[in-house]
């Protein structure tokens, strides 16, 4: 009976905002949450937890290439994972992240290889971040006009052009593009010096991840101080009252899902021009899907999106170096960020209700009701 | 070019059409029950993954195809529950969740499979030719000289549109999809109505997934389904939530894959990496086409679909 005297002074009401405090304290408390769940999977099938995530910790954080290595991988998840955001904004659920970066990787070597090979440095990276842009941005148009204007499901249509881009991408380096002096794992031929991104003194850290910052100011800019980003926010939450309003849901869709490929284009871009300096196979190891979780840990905020693809970057590197370390399969960062999700999923009701004490008046009349 | 069009051909891409279309179909039956229910799951690719390697994992432990098929079922509805207590009970939003349990399943499979990958299965689900019906001419070799699990999604799909059209449960089940607050207001517990469909429709995605590991492509390899959880669920807007419907695109679609290796072998002059775009490409199109025709004739979605039912937010 403790309950219902617990239910007498107290009821659950809903809350209208969820204010930011909860929220944080939810994101935290679903990642210890997650970090434990994992921990028991990994003692179920015979591993200890402890030294596993000892492992991955030192891994990810424990030495200067470690935290280099996790900068390195914050890039593509950062700018990505706001691309992901700017069109989960609006309700738009561009699950082909993962193709548009890669369509990023293809135009920008294309630029590289093909378009501009002898330009000097400062005018032929430019080219190639317009280049990235432009078909990571193409690539999400796709998804984007068949939603507009023939209503189809762009979570459908976007996952499917994932699989059609890295098809392309493979073809175009066992065929066409292939480096013919290359031996052993096809790929283009390595990019002339002036398309290599400066990197940061000897890591492997490099210029993109100072694009994925300014993306970050720049897309928080457009969000939160003008016009369009207001629109995109009151369409996503209520299309009904955008409509009524006047605003341009067509153009808004089209626009939204080419800022969005344009970010993971870039992605794309920086990753062969930062690191393989090359078009390669497997590119990324499911960055585009990652950038999901960024984006939805980061709550749709901008500079969320820099702190939670920082938190993952670390989360893959310490996964590549168990797989390294004690022979288990780098597959342990994707499950545990799976699990950080439902986590999150879970304790969101949390921020949505909460407990309120009852007058005593009203708690009398919900006795007697009873 | 020619000379492959031969009838012999046609009935054999036919026949491997329906055989390799039945993973799909048991995934795309799983998302129909799960999307009539009110509730959309994007996880069935996580699921489809968990069951392949389920199925894999209960044949190596017993022996028997079958207990690895029964291992799945359980597996995908496992999996499934997940989805259900955080879209049901603690209504989160189901695009995102559903992602989450794609990621989840991918992660999970590949980390659970890691010492099975490439191992051969015992034993598998073969041909078991139908007395009588096999020697039909044409129809025979197509629908009735194949595995026990094909058998299976034939009775299934009759089974589920007898079900949904025909029963009273059925009706109370298109109710909790089109109208929660109704079914809510008859009395139909929607709640525990929408836990049982999401994890039977996670039961149904698994034992797709062990239809390719145990039938059409024995074994685990990290992966293998190739984004069929996704297509299942293109799949269903193509069937307008009607199962005979599911059974005609899921066909439709192991005919592009098995058309696509017999080009292949046939020496067809285009990249193999063009020919392996086509089921993806396909979907997109028949995703567009199907859109504009349940546009058209009013073939609509469930009407609360993806969207949490709550007491409060009634009336």
């Amino acid at each position: 009976m403790a309950e219902l005297g617990l239910l007498r002074t107290y009821r659950i009401e809903r809350v209208p905002v969820p204010p930011r405090g909860s929220l944080a304290l939810v994101t935290l408390g679903s990642l210890l949450a997650a970090l434990v769940f994992g921990g028991l999977l990994l003692a179920l099938s015979g591993e200890n937890p402890v030294s596993v995530y000892q492992a991955m910790l030192g891994g990810a954080l424990g030495s200067w290439n470690g935290v280099a290595e996790t900068l390195v991988k914050t890039t593509p998840l950062l700018l990505a994972g706001l691309g992901v955001a700017v069109a989960f904004r609006m309700q738009l659920w561009n699950i082909g992240a993962e193709g548009q970066l890669y369509f990023g990787a293809i135009f920008a070597t294309w630029m590289a290889l093909f378009l501009a090979p002898g330009a000097p440095g400062w005018l032929l990276v430019p080219l190639m971040i317009v280049a990235g842009m432009i078909g990571g941005g193409l690539w999400g148009l796709i998804p984007g006009a068949l939603r507009a204007y023939f209503g189809a499901s762009e979570i459908i249509t976007s996952l499917m052009l994932n699989y059609v881009a890295i098809l392309f991408s493979d073809y175009l380096i066992h065929g066409p593009w292939r480096d013919p002096q290359a031996f052993g794992f096809p790929g283009s031929p390595t990019f002339p010096d002036a398309a290599w991104l400066p990197n940061w003194g000897t890591t492997r850290v490099h210029l993109g991840l100072l694009f994925g910052l300014v993306a970050a100011v720049l897309l928080w800019f457009l969000l939160r101080r003008t016009r369009w980003g207001y629109e995109i926010s009151v369409m996503g939450e209520n299309p009904r009252a955008a409509l009524y309003a006047g605003m341009p849901m067509t153009r808004t869709i089209l626009l939204v899902m080419a800022l969005s490929g344009a970010l993971a284009g870039l992605a794309g871009m920086s990753e062969v021009a930062g690191i393989g300096h090359q078009l390669q196979r497997n590119l990324s190891p499911g960055y585009g899907y990652a950038a999901i979780i960024v984006a939805w840990l980061a709550r749709l905020h901008p500079f969320g999106a820099v702190l939670v693809a920082f938190l993952l970057a670390a989360l893959t590197v310490g996964g590549d170096q168990l797989q390294m370390t004690i022979g288990l399969p780098a597959a342990i960062a994707p499950m545990l960020q799976g699990t950080i999700l439902f986590f999150l999923l879970g304790g969101d009701i949390l921020t949505r209700y909460r407990l309120v004490k009852r007058s005593p008046a009203v708690g009398a009349i919900a006795s007697e009701g009873q | 070019m020619g000379d492959i069009l031969t009838p012999a051909f046609i009935v054999s891409v036919l026949a491997a059409a329906v055989a390799s279309g039945t993973a799909l179909l048991f995934a795309c039956l799983g998302e129909l029950i799960t999307e009539r229910a009110g509730v959309l799951n994007l996880g069935i690719e996580g699921i489809m993954l968990m069951g392949a390697l389920s199925g894999v994992a209960g044949c190596l432990w017993s022996g028997n195809a079958w207990v690895g098929a029964g291992t799945a079922l359980i597996a995908g509805a496992l999996v499934a529950s997940i989805h259900a207590v955080l879209t049901v009970g603690l209504r989160a939003n189901q695009v995102v969740s559903g992602l989450a349990l794609t990621i989840f399943g991918t992660g999970l499979s590949a980390f659970l499979g890691r010492n099975i990958v490439g191992t051969p299965p015992p034993d598998s689900f073969r041909r078991v030719d139908v007395p009588g019906l096999a020697d039909i001419p044409v129809l025979g070799r197509i629908l009735f000289q194949q595995s026990a699990l094909v058998y299976i999604s034939f009775a299934l799909t009759a089974f589920l549109w007898w079900y949904i059209y025909r029963t009273r449960a059925g009706l109370r089940l298109r109710a909790i999809g089109e109208r929660p607050e109704a079914a809510d207001a008859m009395g139909v517990d929607v709640a525990k109505l929408r836990y049982i469909y999401v994890i039977f429709g996670g039961a149904l995605a698994g034992l797709g997934g062990a239809a390719i590991s145990l039938g059409t492509n024995p074994g685990w390899t990290e992966g293998m389904t190739a984004g069929r959880g996704w297509i299942a669920v293109a799949l269903v807007i193509f069937a307008a939530w009607n199962p005979a419907r599911a059974a005609i695109g899921a066909y439709l679609f192991g005919g592009v894959e098995a058309g696509q290796f017999r080009l292949q072998t046939a020496g067809v002059d285009l990249s193999p990496f063009f020919l392996n775009m086509l089921p993806y490409l396909f979907t997109i199109l028949v995703l567009v086409l199907s859109t504009r025709e349940a546009t058209r004739r009013a073939l609509s979605a469930p009407a609360a679909l993806g969207r949490s039912y709550t007491r409060e937010d009634r009336g």
